[in-house]
């Protein structure tokens, strides 16, 4: 009972104190896990990280999932993801119900046409961030000529985004290693 | 029923695709939520965006979690976090032993590296979309200023965002 409730209190603070969504919650959980309550070393939480993010999908809850099963079992992942997630959600549902009873009084319009270029300055940030580990990562040629390919794919062909990264993937899995060839175009 | 099953693919799809944590899922969401089912306006995805980032915790998970009940109550929510979040958490506790082995494999580093300019030109071309809704809703002018102002604060300055949208919400209030 009480390693579940120390799980549950692990989460709950990342959960509550985290911002900048999952990647800006890591440090936290880094906290939780290895310095507080040992449940790893930083070192096994290192490779943890590095695996996940391998993998698609949320962070926060793919490492307070698998750092809850580890502690105890199935009961502990349960735990940790609910309690990662729950708390916010439940902010979520309750501030924009109650904003959307608000909706037509004409300052809580001028409020939300304010908050949309910030909410644009956010996203732009996230995108010089992707572009920036993408360059860094292969090259500002190859993701100048990928990224120019993927925009014509996207915006003037319209196809879905799922196809052309599951085409990627598959280009990503079956390319030959140590081969330096400029591919890189989903065909 | 269908609603649902929706809704499942809604989150699925990004929860499989998104490569780069939560956020990388957002603009994976947007496509679903307001292009392909329309369950919201961009108008509407913003403000779940907007209150999504000045809030703290995942981000995708609240994105499901809202728009999930927003479309179905509380099933929605419970399909829609499920769905976020499952995949991808069985995945790692099923794979683990296998990826450790393949930690050091280029085709596992190249995995990631791949979809990021994917995600890159989609939050591009969504963070287009909401300067250029803005541009239309309330004027060069004030996009320009909220823009300049949320940018230095944000990027220079260091404010937590929570306090620049508090502020963008105090200065639409009184301003707009």
């Amino acid at each position: 009972m009480q390693t579940q409730w120390n799980i549950f209190i692990a989460f709950f603070r990342v959960g509550i104190l985290g911002y900048g969504g999952g990647p800006g919650s890591i440090p936290l959980i880094h906290k939780e896990v290895v310095d507080k309550y040992n449940w790893m070393d930083a070192e096994e939480f290192g490779d943890l990280l590095a695996l996940a993010n391998t993998l698609p999908g949320p962070i926060a809850t793919k490492l307070s999932g698998y750092i809850g099963y580890r502690v105890s079992g199935f009961w502990g992942m349960m735990n940790a993801v609910f309690a990662t997630m729950f708390p916010t959600i439940i902010l979520m549902i309750v501030l924009l119900t109650s904003l959307s009873s608000i909706k037509e009084f004409d300052w809580v319009q001028g409020m939300v046409a304010a908050v949309i270029p910030v909410v644009g300055v956010m996203l732009a940030v996230l995108t010089w961030q992707f572009l920036d580990k993408a360059g860094k990562g292969m090259g500002w040629l190859q993701t100048g000529i990928m990224g120019l390919i993927i925009f014509v794919l996207l915006q003037l062909l319209t196809i879905h985004p799922g196809i052309i990264i599951g085409a990627l993937l598959l280009i990503a899995l079956f390319k030959k290693d140590k081969s330096t060839a400029k591919e890189g175009e989903p065909s | 029923m269908m609603k649902y099953w929706e809704i499942f693919l809604a989150f699925f799809i990004p929860g499989i695709l998104g490569y780069g944590g939560g956020p990388a899922s957002i603009p994976l969401v947007e496509n679903e939520v307001v292009k392909r089912y329309e369950w919201m306006t961009v108008q509407e995805f913003s403000e779940v965006l907007a209150l999504g980032n000045s809030l703290p915790g995942p981000i995708a998970t609240k994105m499901a979690g809202y728009i999930g009940y927003d479309v179905g109550g509380i099933l929605g929510a419970a399909v829609g976090v499920f769905a976020a979040v499952a995949p991808s958490l069985i995945i790692m506790i099923l794979l683990l032993g296998l990826l450790t082995k393949y930690k050091n494999s280029s085709k596992v580093k190249r995995l990631t590296l791949y979809v990021r300019p994917v995600i890159a030109i989609l939050l591009g071309v969504m963070a287009w979309r909401f300067f250029f809704e803005s541009y239309e809703g309330i004027g060069l002018w004030q996009t320009a200023i909220i823009t300049i102002a949320s940018y230095l604060l944000m990027e220079r300055f260091k404010v937590h965002p929570a306090f620049v949208i508090a502020g963008a919400l105090v200065y639409g209030g009184f301003l707009l």
